[in-house]
């Protein structure tokens, strides 16, 4: 699936609010922020077919035959 | 070739013999901003003294990117079409991911402008066209060059300075200082003016080199290109533009713990651009290692004296906000001191720059910063967010609106300062006007080249415009007896609207839209424009 951007002209002022959100964590407090957060943003979601879809574009862009693209 | 550098004439001061008039208007600085300032005021009869304590133009490579809205400025102080002609025109930017190019854009893929959308020229010639335009206006325009200002004190009605010569020291008096002394403002620094902001790690290499050959790959069209994670360098990225005289650009981020003199060496340099271009013969042209960081003050205007460009503000130059930015202090400060100084308003429009140019640096600071923070992670989570940004980017769109190698100088919307009157139209009030081609009497034109330098009424429509004292009229597709000219290929019509009678600024800017051509709310809005309460 393509996913077309819906942050609009908010694109660089939601990733600066990320980044501030994560400000002076360790590296083990910002990957438990990340998990929270994953799990936060998949309930705002709800729709199960549409997360189902979402986690295998993440999975796919992630994996090793995949990263050269 | 390199740029050769011919020093300016020293002229003994009249001052040293014995104490001048006081001036209308002394600027501090002949960079860029100093420059067009003194041009700016120049066309508009006010006549500036301008000090500087050097006497070349700005020597090495800075600035190189020079946007559309600045051009056009460029334009009205009738340097744009040398500056264009000199310049690369560039408009596609390409982001690499590695060996990958994960994004492109076009920048302006819109015809109907005069200018376009970017040019790059050498800081050097763009302050030697405004120095050798400045001769233009011999009466108004006294550079002096080997001036040091070296102090000031505002007395309320005018400014008194010190300056030091080769000859000697003398003082000068002036209704208005415009400190155009650039990011070290000693001027800022005798006033104990704090210039906060942030401050980032991170060293940059920035080289220039003259090439035969084009790197751009197998193709000679000159584009700006970003990589994050080059395969050629062991740094968080690099930046390439070509620039006029067959002269490329190459910004290699350093990382924060490196030797700023040892890595500027040729020694050091070498290794890193042949690691770029291979065997492909090159001149090392200019090398310096920079910090940057993005700070502004608080306030511009401090009674009578004013602070106009880097003296005012900075930013890290992703983005090419720096000189541009400052290009548009001086087209927003010119025609209100010139209108404070020939008695058409009150010194409180002078406050408008304050308020209007203090937004501005302040959106420029915060695209600068954004972008410097995406390309330098301070933290491994940072570079893992930034990495899957990039690697998501190949597929997504919503991810290529994410990556962030500098937000191009764009011209700012001044809706919310009081000189305009809100209202409704296909450009609103505070919007910049958009250029647009007509046809004339004498021939093809531009619609900024016809409106911008005085107050203008204009409408793409039928409506007759009224006249109004001290108001240019403009019509587009329409006869009277003002000037009038048609528009070509629909461009004018489009973006303004067939229905509309726009209000606008000497310096472009919508200030007031009409549906109606009554004089009254017209000259209601000129008069809120040019400062007077509401
Ligand atoms: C690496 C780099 C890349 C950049 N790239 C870009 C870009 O692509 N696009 C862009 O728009 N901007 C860019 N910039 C920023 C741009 O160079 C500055 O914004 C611009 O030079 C500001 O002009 P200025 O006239 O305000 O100041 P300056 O150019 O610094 O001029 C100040 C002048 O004041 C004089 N002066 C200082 N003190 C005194 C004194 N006491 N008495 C008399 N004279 C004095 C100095 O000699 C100098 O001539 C870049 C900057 C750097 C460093």
């Amino acid at each position: 699936m393509i996913l077309d951007d819906k942050l609009g002209s908010h694109a660089d002022a939601f990733y600066n609010a990320l980044m501030d959100c994560h400000a002076g964590l360790t590296e083990a407090q910002s990957h438990a922020l990340n998990a929270r957060l994953v799990l936060i943003l998949a309930n705002e979601i709800g729709d199960l077919a549409q997360l189902e879809k979402l986690l295998a574009t993440a999975r796919k862009t992630g994996s090793p035959e995949f990263s050269g693209s | 070739m390199a740029y050769d550098y011919a020093p300016f004439p020293y002229t003994r001061p009249p001052g040293l013999t014995q104490q001048e008039q006081r001036h209308p208007v002394v600027i501090v600085g002949a960079g860029p901003i100093g420059l067009a300032m003194a041009i700016d005021l120049a066309q508009q009869g006010i006549a500036s003294v301008v000090l500087d304590d050097n006497n070349v133009v700005s020597v090495g490579s800075r600035a190189i990117c020079w946007a559309k809205r600045t051009l056009e400025i460029f334009d009205r102080l009738g340097v744009g079409e040398r500056m264009l002609a000199k310049g690369v025109t560039w408009k596609v930017g390409r982001n690499f991911h590695g060996d990958n190019q994960v994004y492109a854009f076009d920048l302006l893929p819109e015809p109907g402008h005069k200018y376009p959308a970017f040019i790059n020229l050498q800081q050097y010639y763009v302050e030697q066209y405004l120095a050798e335009r400045a001769q233009d206006f011999p009466d108004l325009i006294d550079i002096r060059f080997l001036n040091k200002v070296t102090y000031h004190t505002d007395h309320g009605d005018h400014v008194a300075l010190d300056i030091s010569t080769p000859d000697g020291t003398y003082t000068l008096e002036a209704d208005y200082y415009l400190a155009c002394d650039g990011a070290g403002s000693a001027t800022r620094a005798r006033m104990a003016l704090p210039f906060e902001g942030q401050t980032f790690e991170e060293h940059f290499l920035i080289v220039d080199v003259e090439m035969e050959t084009s790197p751009f790959g197998n193709h000679d069209t000159p584009e700006r290109w970003f990589w994050f994670n080059p395969p050629f360098h062991n740094g968080q990225s690099a930046l390439l533009h070509k620039q006029p005289d067959n002269i490329y650009r190459i910004d290699l981020q350093l990382g924060p713990d490196t030797d700023p003199k040892e890595e500027a060496t040729e020694a050091k340099v070498t290794p890193r651009i042949k690691a770029i271009v291979g065997d492909t013969p090159f001149r090392l042209d200019w090398m310096s290692v920079y910090k940057f960081r993005c700070a502004k003050l608080d306030r511009f205007v401090h009674n009578r004296v004013i602070f106009v460009g880097d003296s005012a503000h900075v930013v890290s130059p992703f983005g090419a906000r720096g000189g541009n930015g400052g290009i548009q202090d001086v087209d927003n400060l010119g025609w209100k001191l010139a209108a404070v100084l020939k008695g058409d308003a009150s010194a409180p429009l002078i406050e408008s720059y304050n308020t209007e140019r203090v937004h501005g640096s302040a959106e420029n600071i915060l695209n600068s910063a954004r972008a410097t923070n995406f390309m330098t992670p301070k933290s491994p989570i940072e570079a893992l967010f930034r990495d899957a940004v990039l690697s998501l980017a190949a597929d997504h769109p919503f991810a290529r609106k994410l990556i962030n190698s500098g937000r191009l100088s764009q011209p700012c919307d001044l809706a919310g300062s009081s000189l305009q009157t809100p209202g409704d139209a296909p450009l609103r009030p505070g919007f910049p006007m958009i250029d647009a081609p007509l046809t004339g009497p004498d021939g093809p034109t531009w619609l900024l080249s016809q409106a911008q330098g005085a107050f203008t009424l204009m409408t793409a429509g039928t409506t007759p415009l009224p006249e109004i004292d001290k108001i240019n009229r403009i019509g587009i597709n329409q006869t009277a007896d003002y000037p009038c000219f048609a528009s070509v290929d629909g461009h004018a019509e489009t973006r303004y609207g067939k229905d509309k009678i726009y209000l606008l600024r000497p310096d472009g800017h919508v200030c007031a839209v009409f549906d109606t051509p009554d004089t009254a709310p017209i000259i209601a809005a000129h008069d809120r424009a040019l400062g007077a309460s509401t």
